[in-house]
């Protein structure tokens, strides 16, 4: 029979929020390219994830009936006639993070699509990846996204990159009521038909969003991504709270009213690892003793191999992400029946506040796929990403301490990220002020032809694209009082960024205490995976 | 257009072309007008390739001053007439793929156009003209009578000196060097990147590229299109 204490543990277990009680097992936390076990205070509420929601069984069976059954418009097969130029946007390498298990979902959606229109005698069809600033993806990584049968068919002259900086591939649309300037790819706009092939992450992507940000340029992404439209969006997980998506709908409706757009969306459960690293998606109370062996297994290969080669290792383990639901049709109803599937996957409920918030850094964002999580990309998960990971009231108070653990080593990819060493290093010591920096340099680095040159043939992301990663944690900046970073390999990057350092998690907690009274309220958000909580308040 | 506030500068040889100023030379040389005049030119400058080699190792200064030196004795006239096939068949063909979009894009964001180049100029007027530079900083050959002596109309434009050029062209036409960019293949041309507020590394030597992850320089590509 069990303890006393043991019944407790196994009730609280059933709820995805834990008060940490002095026989709690200490904490996992993701650390960068590393993991940290740390213990907590008592009374820290810890927020697990909810368990993965149960894949579809069938997944091409569901995109078809999706597609046969579409929300608003007629079925896909009902719009085709021969000889019609249709152009097919999809998501790029951004999501999912890590990237999933082949076959990848957009795949899936492409095989059926594309034979659904070779059946219906559709020739003209062009395949672009919706980057808009992101960079370009490399032949692999495409081949890895679309299947070997498409990129060889496809790859690379009718399967390519949209490009944000062709003059020529560009078309205006106006602008909506409220000047929001609406510049979309060409070659979709003169389709007949475009039809979005998405992947919702999380419940900020999709919707009006794929298509007024993925097809855009510089001018048409800074319409929604600027420091006052961020300050405005609370939070980004929840859209009808959320300035940039009330922008990004905006344009979006003008968007529908010109273009026949066409949306399959899909939507994946939270099954981040799996086989030897499902461990890391359990709670340490059900840690069994070859979990903790692989834990420390893990962590003492990683503690012996180079960065490269401990990054190398971590990105190249692919999620085993299961699709939970695909709908398609009309761009606001189709969305709207991703997003409830998507809530029911991720959020908790809360009816608290924290004084303080604590979670690790992992090794990935939307930005580093096959590279480094540079310090302004920690800032984005730490300020932008996790601190939005919320709908009602944010998970912690206004004025409150996040505390966060990662390196933040001085380290980026000259491939990737060019603009963001100059940004980093040379804006950054001047100005951490978000308009100050929009105002004085966005348009200098959008501009520069080396990085625009970097982003139409190499795979660097955009000249401006650091910009809107630092106003993307203008929110998370302009609620939280102040941020503590544990374990910082040196004191000049969080500096910068305008952090505190701590050695340790309880010394950074004892920081935090000071501000806040011995009674301060702590919780945790315990990724991986990923987990949002939902506190109306 | 240009806001006469900013300029680019482009070297030419292995930044835009993959050619250099031994495809140029090699080309006069293998079209000397007599069957003699070419055998003897082309032997000539065969013959010479390891000192020229072992001379642009040591010094690039060192290296063009020798290198035009076997132009003495070339006729202007023929010079500048074998200069358009030169460009048709020996330059044109080795602009990288590239090259148009980089110019394009320093064109469209308000830059100058301007290739500084320690080719002679007559060798890439042409080119310049093709690619539709605004400006050409370059070496000017020497002529007496309408014959080249050999030496290059001082100072000559390489390693130090086109910072130097680049600075005097700024002051002179009124652009601001912090907001202006240069791009270079090659480690020779460490001042003229140094010299302007955005260089960048183009197809790098390996010297180059190491200077460049240093400095944090972008290092790009002009061999893809």
């Amino acid at each position: 029979m069990r303890p006393p204490s043991k019944l407790r543990r196994f009730y609280e277990s059933a709820d995805q929020v834990v008060v940490t009680d002095k026989d709690s097992p200490p904490r996992l936390m993701f650390f960068g390219e590393d993991f940290l076990v740390e213990d907590l205070p008592i009374g820290t509420k810890v927020i697990f994830p909810n368990p993965p929601v149960a894949g579809l069984p069938n997944v091409k069976a569901a995109i078809r009936w999706a597609i046969n059954h579409p929300e608003g418009c007629d079925p896909l097969h009902a719009q085709l006639r021969p000889g019609m130029k249709v152009t097919v946007a999809i998501d790029d390498i951004s999501l999912p993070l890590p990237p999933m298990r082949t076959p990848d979902v957009r795949q899936l959606v492409l095989e059926v699509v594309l034979e659904l229109l070779a059946d219906a005698g559709v020739d003209d069809v062009h395949l672009v990846i919706a980057i808009a600033l992101h960079r370009r993806m490399t032949g692999p990584e495409v081949r890895r996204m679309v299947g070997d049968r498409i990129f060889e068919a496809w790859w690379p002259d009718r399967l390519y990159h949209h490009d944000a900086e062709d003059p020529d591939g560009l078309i205006s649309l106006g602008a909506t009521e409220h000047g929001e300037k609406v510049i979309l790819n060409r070659r979709a706009a003169e389709s007949d038909l475009v039809i979005y092939v998405n992947l919702n992450l999380v419940p900020m992507d999709g919707g009006h969003k794929s298509m007024s940000t993925g097809l855009t340029n510089y001018e048409g992404v800074k319409a929604h991504h600027g420091p006052h439209t961020i300050r405005q969006s609370w939070s980004y997980m929840d859209p009808p709270q959320s300035a940039l998506h009330h922008s990004v709908d905006r344009i979006g409706r003008l968007i529908d009213q010109n273009l026949n757009v066409f949306h399959i969306e899909t939507t994946i459960n939270n099954r981040m690892f799996d086989g030897p690293l499902a461990f890391l998606m359990k709670r340490e109370e059900e840690f069994t003793e070859m979990d903790r062996l692989k834990l420390e297994g893990l962590r003492a290969t990683l503690h012996a191999l180079p960065k490269g080669a401990r990054r190398k290792l971590l990105q190249s383990v692919p999620a085993p992400y299961e699709v939970i639901a695909v709908h398609a049709g009309r761009t606001e109803p189709t969305h709207q029946k991703i997003l409830e599937a998507s809530y029911g996957q991720y959020m908790v409920d809360v009816d608290f506040q924290a004084d303080v918030l604590v979670y690790g850094m992992p090794y990935i964002s939307p930005y580093n796929v096959n590279s480094v999580l540079n310090p302004l990309l920690v800032q984005v998960m730490a300020c932008g990403y996790f601190f939005n990971f919320y709908r009602g009231k944010p998970l912690v108070k206004k004025g409150g301490t996040l505390i966060i653990a990662h390196p933040c080593s001085d380290e980026f990819d000259p491939v990737q990220h060019p603009s963001y060493i100059e940004f980093f290093h040379r804006l950054l010591p001047e100005t951490r002020d978000a308009v100050a920096l929009e105002q004085k340099y966005e348009r200098e680095f959008a501009e520069n032809p080396t990085y625009v040159h970097m982003y139409r043939t190499g795979n660097a992301y955009h000249g401006a694209h650091p910009f809107f990663m630092w106003y993307w944690g203008e929110n998370g900046r302009q609620h939280i009082g102040r941020i503590i970073v544990v374990g910082a390999d040196n004191e000049h990057v969080p500096s910068l960024m305008g952090w505190e350092t701590a050695s340790t998690l309880s010394e950074a907690i004892d920081m935090a205490r000071l501000a806040h009274g011995r009674g301060a309220e702590i919780a945790m958000l315990h990724f991986p995976p990923i987990v949002m909580t939902q506190n109306p308040g | 257009m240009a806001d006469n506030r900013k300029a680019a500068f482009f070297d030419v040889d292995g930044t835009l072309v993959r050619t250099n100023i031994v495809h140029a030379f090699g080309f006069y040389a293998m079209n000397q007008g007599t069957l003699f005049g070419t055998a003897w030119r082309t032997a000539k400058t065969v013959a010479s390739l390891p000192f020229l080699w072992a001379a642009d190792q040591a010094n690039r200064k060192v290296f063009n001053e020798v290198f035009y030196r076997f132009y003495e004795g070339q006729s202007e006239d023929r010079l500048l007439t074998l200069a358009d096939e030169l460009f048709e068949k020996v330059l044109r063909p080795a602009i990288f793929p590239g090259t148009e979009k980089l110019l394009a894009q320093a064109r469209r964001f308000g830059c100058r156009v301007v290739f500084c180049t320690g080719a002679l100029d007559f060798t890439v007027r042409r080119l310049a003209d093709h690619l539709g530079a605004d400006d050409l900083i370059a070496n000017r050959m020497h002529f007496i009578d309408g014959f080249a002596t050999g030496r290059v109309v001082p100072p000559i434009v390489e390693g130090a000196h086109k910072a130097v050029a680049i600075r005097d062209f700024c002051g002179r036409e009124g652009l601001a060097l912090g907001e202006s960019f240069a791009y270079s293949d090659s480690f020779s041309d460490y001042p003229m990147l140094s010299v302007v507020g955005h260089p960048a590394a183009v197809n790098p030597d390996i010297r180059l590229r190491s200077v460049a992850r240093a400095y944090e320089w972008p290092v790009i590509s002009t061999q893809e299109a």
